[in-house]
C-alpha cells in the first residue's frame, strides 16, 4: 500500500484483472432503445465520463455495469468474470447515485459502514475504516450527524465514502454532482479528481455537464441516441470531434458546408462558398467530398476589412480567410461575442478576448476572419459515425475493441 | 392597524368552529362522563355527585378480566393485522404498477357497507353449518362437534379483518414514500434482497407501522360490536362491558368509570409503545 500525498492509503493498486469490458451490451424498454450495442474497455485506474444530453442511455449503461438494470443483450466483464449475470450486491463495484440515497434513518457513520458491515468487517477494523474514509473526505468528527443536518455538498462527500470504503475495483458515478450550485460544482469537481487520484480506483462518471466530464475524465465516452459517438481524451475530443453531434455537444463550433476539391501535400483544400479553406489531411473523413468544415468560435481572430489585406481569396501564408459583415457584437466580461454573416447565407460565430478592441467593430462592418489550419477540422454531415483516415492509436487507458464503435471512432 | 389586527384574529376566528364543536360535543360530554363516574344512587332514587372513587377501584376488581380480554383479543388482532397488511401493502407500494390504485379500492371496499352488516356476514360465514366449518371439519381441523362461531378465535378474527384496512393504508402511505433507490443502494452495498429489506425498508416504514398498529389496536381494544356477533359472554370485552352497563343494567357510575379506565389504559399503552419504537418525532 503507498502512502498518498495527504497521508491516505492508496486503496489499491490498479490491476490489469479489473479492466472493464462492454460487449454488445444493448438495452431495450419496451420499443425503446436505451443503450444500443454499445461496447467499450475500460483499463484499470481510469477516469471514464459517459457524456451525453438525458435519455441518451449513458445512466442505463451505469446501471448495467452495478447491476441495478439487466441488459437485454450482451455481456459486462470485470477482468475474466462474467458479471452479466451477479446481482449487484455479488459485484466488486460501488455506486454514488444521483442524489446520493443516503439512508435517512442512519447516522453518517451507520451510512460508510453499511457495505462494510454487508462483508462482516466489524471492531476496531470498521471503526478504523469508516474513520480513515471520512477523513479522506474531509468530514471527520462528523460520523454521528444524521444526514439532513449535512449540507448538500457534504452529502455528496458522505456518498462518496460510503461507496469507497468497500475498497471496490469501480466506482460509478451517476450525475454526483447534478444537485450542488455552480461554485460547489467546481471545487467537488478537483476535490473528485484529487480522491481518484489518490485512490487509483477506476471511476466512471456519468455525467450530461461537458464541462465537468472535460475537467475531471481522462477519457470521455461523448454518448448519443444509445450509442458511443466519440471516445477519446478532452482535448482530442474538442480539437478533433469526429461527428457533428459531438462539435455541438462539446463547446460551440462553426460548422459550414464545403466540397474537398484538392490535395497540397499533407493538406486537403475545401470549397466553402466562393472561399478555399485549408484542413489537415488526418483531419478529413475519408469517403464523400461533401464535408463540413469546423472551427471552434475562439480560433478566431476578427479584424476590420479595412485594413491590410493579407487573403487573397483562400490559403495565403498558411492561414484561412473568411469576409463578412458583422451582425452582432455582445460583450460578456471575459470575452466578446461577434456574429458574422457571410456573403452565402451561412453565419460564424467568433470569441474574441477583450484585448485590443478595435472600435470600429461595430454592427455592419466589414470584417475578415482569420485561423490557423490546424484548427480547421472536417466531418462528414449529418452522419452519427464519421470514419478517419488518419491511423493514430487510440489514446490510452481506454482502448476501442473491434465492434460497433471501432468505426464510430476511427478504422485503426 | 385594523389589517394588522384583523390578521393577528384571523387564526382564532379559523379555530373557532372547530373549537365550538368540539368543546359542546366533546369537552362538555367528558366533564358529564367525569363527573357520571364519581356519583352514587340508583336509577329509582337519582344519582348523586359523591365523590366516590370506590367506583374505580370496585370496576377495576369486577372486570378486570373483561380489561385483561380486551387488550389480549386487541394485541392479537393488531398483530394478526400487521402481519396480513405488510406484504398487501408492499406489493400495493412497489410491485403493483398500474394495479395500484384497483387495489387499493378493493382494501377500502368493505366500507361500502357498513360495519354492522360486515360483522353479520362473518357471523353467516362462521356458522355451524356454513362452508367455512365444513371445510375445516374435512381436513380434520376441526373435531366433528367443533365450531368457530362463540369462540375467541371468531371474535379475533372479526376484530381482525374489521380494522384491517386501518393497519393496510397507513403502511402502504409510509412504503410508498420510500424512494426505491434506498434499496438499490443498499443492494449496492451488498445487501441481499432479505438484508435490504431488513435494514432500510423495514425500518424506513416504521412510521407507518406505529401509525397502523395504534389505529388498529385503539379501536379494537373499545369494541364491543365482534363480540356480540361472533362471541358469547365468556368472551365479553370491556366495551361489551359498558354497553350493558350503560343501556341494559342503566348502572352509570360504574360505565362512566370503566370508559375512564378504558382510557387511561390505551393511553398508558400507547405512550408506553410510542416511546419503546423510539419514533416520538412521529406521533
Amino acid at each position: 500500500m503507498n502512502v498518498a500525498g495527504d497521508g491516505i492509503r492508496v486503496i489499491d493498486e490498479p490491476s490489469p484483472g479489473d479492466r472493464l469490458h462492454l460487449v454488445d451490451l444493448t438495452k431495450r424498454f419496451g420499443d425503446v432503445v436505451a443503450v444500443d450495442h454499445l461496447d467499450l474497455v475500460v483499463e484499470p485506474g481510469s477516469f471514464v465520463a459517459f457524456l451525453g444530453p438525458s435519455g441518451c442511455g449513458k445512466t442505463t449503461t451505469l446501471r448495467m455495469i452495478g447491476g441495478l438494470e439487466q441488459p437485454t443483450s450482451g455481456r459486462v466483464w470485470l477482468g475474466d468474470t462474467d458479471i452479466t449475470d451477479l446481482k449487484p450486491y455479488r459485484r466488486p463495484v460501488n455506486t454514488v447515485f444521483q442524489n446520493y440515497a443516503l439512508f435517512p434513518h442512519l447516522d453518517i457513520d451507520a451510512n460508510v459502514a453499511f457495505g462494510l458491515r454487508r462483508t462482516g468487517v466489524k471492531g476496531a477494523e470498521l471503526r478504523r475504516r469508516v474513520d480513515e474514509m471520512l477523513e479522506l473526505v474531509q468530514l471527520p468528527g462528523y460520523g454521528r450527524r444524521r444526514v439532513p443536518e449535512l449540507s448538500g455538498g457534504q452529502q455528496q462527500r458522505v456518498a462518496l465514502a460510503r461507496a469507497l470504503v468497500n475498497h471496490p475495483k469501480m466506482l460509478l458515478l451517476d450525475e454526483p454532482l447534478g444537485a450542488l450550485d455552480l461554485k460547489l460544482r467546481r471545487q467537488m469537481q478537483i476535490e473528485l479528481k484529487r480522491i481518484q487520484t489518490d485512490v487509483r480506483i477506476t471511476f466512471v462518471h456519468v455525467t450530461h455537464d461537458q464541462e465537468e466530464a472535460m475537467t475531471m475524465a481522462d477519457t470521455i465516452a461523448v454518448m448519443n441516441s444509445g450509442r458511443i459517438e466519440q471516445l477519446g481524451g478532452p482535448v482530442e475530443l474538442y480539437e478533433r470531434p469526429a461527428t457533428e453531434f459531438v462539435a455541438n455537444f462539446l463547446g460551440q463550433s462553426n460548422l459550414l458546408k464545403g466540397t474537398v476539391t484538392g490535395t497540397d501535400g499533407d493538406r486537403r483544400t475545401v470549397s466553402v462558398g466562393d472561399r478555399r479553406i485549408v484542413v489537415p489531411a488526418d483531419r478529413v473523413p475519408a469517403g464523400g467530398d461533401g464535408v463540413l468544415v469546423g472551427v471552434r468560435p475562439e480560433k478566431i481572430t476578427i479584424e476590420h476589412a479595412g485594413g491590410p489585406d493579407r487573403g487573397d481569396g483562400g490559403a495565403v501564408a498558411g492561414g484561412n480567410v473568411l469576409e463578412g459583415t458583422l451582425v452582432d457584437v455582445s460583450f460578456t466580461g471575459v470575452s466578446t461575442q461577434y456574429l458574422v454573416a457571410l456573403p452565402w447565407n451561412a453565419e460564424v460565430m467568433v470569441f474574441a478576448q477583450n484585448l485590443q478592441v478595435d472600435e470600429r467593430l461595430q454592427p455592419g462592418a466589414p470584417v475578415r476572419l482569420l485561423w490557423a489550419p490546424e484548427h480547421t477540422f472536417a466531418l462528414c454531415p449529418g452522419t452519427a459515425a464519421a470514419p478517419r483516415d488518419d491511423a493514430a492509436a487510440p489514446d490510452p487507458p481506454v482502448a476501442v475493441t473491434p465492434g460497433r464503435i471501432a468505426d464510430v471512432v476511427r478504422d485503426g | 392597524m385594523s389589517g394588522t389586527g384583523a390578521r393577528r384574529w384571523l387564526p382564532y376566528l379559523l379555530l373557532l368552529p372547530g373549537g365550538l364543536w368540539l368543546f359542546v360535543f366533546f369537552v362538555v360530554p367528558m366533564l358529564t362522563l367525569a363527573s357520571t363516574s364519581l356519583q352514587e344512587g340508583s336509577l329509582q332514587s337519582g344519582y348523586v355527585l359523591t365523590w366516590r372513587i370506590a367506583n374505580y377501584t370496585e370496576a377495576v376488581t369486577a372486570f378486570r378480566e373483561q380489561f385483561l380480554r380486551s387488550f389480549g383479543y386487541a394485541g392479537i388482532a393488531t398483530l394478526l393485522a400487521l402481519v396480513i397488511g405488510y406484504p398487501l401493502a408492499y406489493v400495493i407500494a412497489f410491485r403493483a404498477g398500474r394495479w395500484r390504485n384497483v387495489l387499493l379500492l378493493l382494501v377500502i371496499a368493505p366500507f361500502f357497507t357498513s360495519f354492522l352488516i360486515r360483522t353479520l356476514a362473518w357471523k353467516i360465514i362462521l356458522s355451524d353449518t356454513g362452508w367455512v366449518v365444513g371445510a375445516l371439519k374435512t381436513v380434520g381441523v376441526l373435531p366433528d362437534n367443533g365450531r368457530l362461531l362463540a369462540t375467541s378465535a371468531a371474535v379475533v378474527a372479526g376484530i381482525t379483518y374489521n380494522f384491517l384496512p386501518f393497519m393496510i393504508l397507513p403502511l402502504y402511505a409510509s412504503l410508498e414514500r420510500i424512494d426505491p433507490r434506498y434499496v438499490e443502494a443498499a443492494q449496492d452495498l451488498y445487501a441481499n434482497a432479505f438484508t435490504a429489506f431488513w435494514r432500510v425498508t423495514w425500518p424506513l416504514s416504521l412510521p407507518g407501522v406505529v401509525a397502523g398498529t395504534l389505529l388498529t389496536f385503539i379501536p379494537a381494544a373499545g369494541d364491543f360490536v365482534n363480540v356480540r356477533f361472533l362471541g358469547t359472554p365468556s368472551q365479553s370485552m370491556i366495551g361489551t362491558v359498558i354497553d350493558s352497563r350503560f343501556l341494559v343494567v342503566l348502572d352509570y357510575p360504574t360505565a362512566a368509570a370503566l370508559s375512564f379506565l378504558l382510557m387511561l389504559a390505551i393511553l398508558v399503552l400507547v405512550v408506553a409503545y410510542v416511546r419503546r419504537a423510539g419514533t416520538e418525532e412521529l406521533v
